[in-house]
């Protein structure tokens, strides 16, 4: 579960980044983050994964109160939150196994753990067949799916994605954000950052809209449009 | 940690050495030439205490006594001498004994042939309490009415003390220094191998790896170049210093430094360069991580 109550956030120079932001997820939701440039979108994703700290008001992400969290337990933090991000930060070096296998070796998994776990999740994300291919050999949007399944390997109980589809064209965009889905409903909590106004309307699911670092709408599109009609 | 871990951090400590060849190899240069250095000067700050010591030990005071006197009267004076204060023991030496000392010292010489007792002296041997206060009790010596002449090695003594005291103030800032210097490269070694390793980094840190984990390949990349370039230099200090010590043994106007074989100083010095070698390991990676990790 995400739990923002009140969060303000400013950086050191300049106007609040996030000015008094509530907001609860539950555990197994589906849900989209949508606001201009500049909106504070990338600010909750980083306060959500312990790399800010709020200004002010509380944060809790399953389990974990990050406003008074000790350094030495974000790593713990960190293992329940997979992210994934729009410019994919895959290892250019390693193979598309060796990326997965990666990420959960360096949590201290044991080898035989991830010879069976690596091989599930490149299946899940469709990418079974390309194990020892390398990242720049691949298409984006193939990139994009390595990148969830490395997130997704640790079995995290929360994806977090910053503009996962801003690189790729509409038609892996779809791709890219039914696979989100196919994995929310397997379990996991999916949050999206996103621009793409078309795909957060097929999808259906629940919009937080953000300007100016203030929630302006919460719901379903439906919803929102008639909020819309009722001001 | 799980064993199946450490063999990757070991794995990956080691890896980080190869991937940056050309710059593992010039710490590891910079290493064993710091730490040659450091070991010749603790070596021969080594050789001059026990030189010291040595020196200390032997040096004695030879007392001639006036050879007008009779033998009981020469004897007698022994008395004279036990009383005073720094005064260990004194061994009487009469000149028949001495004269057969000096006829074995000089056994084949046929110029001392013609040598009899009566050319020498009697004589005696004075040990000291206290080695720093030989110059006051030999001037007590002489005060004594019978006493013609002593023979003592104070000046040299002093010489070493001095020659000691200033080596080991040297040796400290040289050491310090050399130090310094293997451990700044060492760190920017490790401080190369993070910057080039730093999406790797990220990405650990986004998984959920802990600060330990990140860390531990560049301690064991720090630590290794440490050890190696500390086994490297112990090797050449050993050959390097047998070489000098039978050079310096082969030449007679030097016979008054005597000096240590290395198997004397192999523990001593397996230590020191352990432990420098482990010191500017460690530290040297931990400062560029300390740095590298708070962002
Ligand atoms: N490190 C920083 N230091 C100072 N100000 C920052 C920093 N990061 C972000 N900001 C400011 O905080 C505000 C919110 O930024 P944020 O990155 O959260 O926006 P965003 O909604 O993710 O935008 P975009 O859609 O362009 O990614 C912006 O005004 C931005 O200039
Ligand atoms: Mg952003």
């Amino acid at each position: 579960m995400i739990q923002f109550n009140n969060v303000v956030k400013s950086y050191e120079q300049g106007n609040n980044a996030l000015n008094g932001v509530s907001m609860q997820i539950e555990d197994g939701e589906f849900c989209f983050l949508v606001g201009p440039s500049g909106s504070g979108k990338s600010t909750i994703i980083k306060l959500i994964t312990g790399e800010l700290k709020p200004s002010s008001g509380t944060i809790h992400v399953n389990g974990y109160s990050l406003e008074r969290i000790r350094k030495r337990e974000i790593p713990y933090l960190r293992r329940t939150v997979g992210v994934v991000f729009q410019d994919f930060r895959l290892i250019d070096k390693m193979t598309v196994y060796e990326n997965v296998a990666f990420a959960m070796r360096v949590v201290g998994a044991r080898e035989k753990e991830i010879r069976d776990r690596v091989p599930y999740v490149l299946e899940l994300v469709g990418l079974e067949n390309k194990l020892s291919r390398h990242p720049h050999e691949m298409s984006g949007g193939e990139q994009q799916r390595l990148a969830i399944a490395r997130a997704l390997v640790n079995n995290p109980s929360t994806i977090i994605a910053d503009e996962p589809t801003g690189n790729l064209d509409p038609e892996r965009s779809y791709e890219i954000m039914a696979l989100l889905q196919e994995i929310n409903n397997l379990g996991t909590t999916v949050l999206v950052v996103t621009h793409a106004q078309d795909l957060v309307e097929l999808f259906q699911k629940r919009v937080i809209a953000i300007d100016e670092g203030q929630i302006v709408s919460d719901g379903t599109e439906d919803e929102e449009e008639n909020t819309d009609e009722a001001e | 940690m799980r064993l199946n871990n450490i063999g990757y951090l070991l794995k990956e400590g080691f890896r980080g050495i190869f991937l940056h060849g050309f710059m593992s190899f010039a710490a590891v240069c910079v290493t064993v030439a710091c730490l040659l250095i450091v070991g010749s000067f603790s070596a021969l700050a080594y050789n001059l205490d026990i030189m010291v010591q040595e020196l200390n030990r032997t040096s004695e005071i030879l007392v001639l006594i006036d050879s007008s006197l009779s033998d009981a009267e020469a004897r007698s004076i022994g008395t004279k001498i036990n009383l005073l204060d720094n005064v260990l023991q004194s061994t009487f030496v009469s000149r028949e004994e001495a004269l057969e000392d000096f006829v074995a010292d000089h056994d084949d010489d046929p110029a001392f042939s013609g040598v009899r007792a009566e050319d020498l002296r009697h004589r005696y041997v004075v040990v000291l309490e206290d080695n720093t206060k030989m110059e006051q009790t030999d001037e007590q010596l002489r005060q004594i009415p019978g006493v013609v002449k002593t023979d003592a090695a104070y000046e040299l003594a002093e010489g070493f003390s001095t020659i000691q005291d200033v080596l080991h103030m040297v040796s400290a800032a040289v050491i310090a220094v050399l130090l310094v210097v293997s451990l700044l490269i060492i760190s920017n070694t490790v401080k190369l191998a993070m910057y080039d390793r730093r999406d790797e980094i990220a990405i650990m840190k986004m998984v959920g790896a802990t600060n330990g984990f990140i860390r531990l390949p560049f301690m064991v990349e720090g630590f290794t170049l440490g050890m190696v370039g500390a086994a490297l230099a112990f090797g050449l200090e050993w050959a390097g210093y047998d070489a000098l010590v039978q050079r310096i043994a082969a030449v007679d106007s030097l016979q008054l430094f005597s000096f240590v074989s290395f198997q004397e100083l192999l523990i001593p010095m397996v230590m020191v360069f352990a432990a420098a070698g482990m010191f500017v390991g460690i530290v040297g990676s931990w400062t560029s991580i300390r740095k590298f990790m708070d962002v």
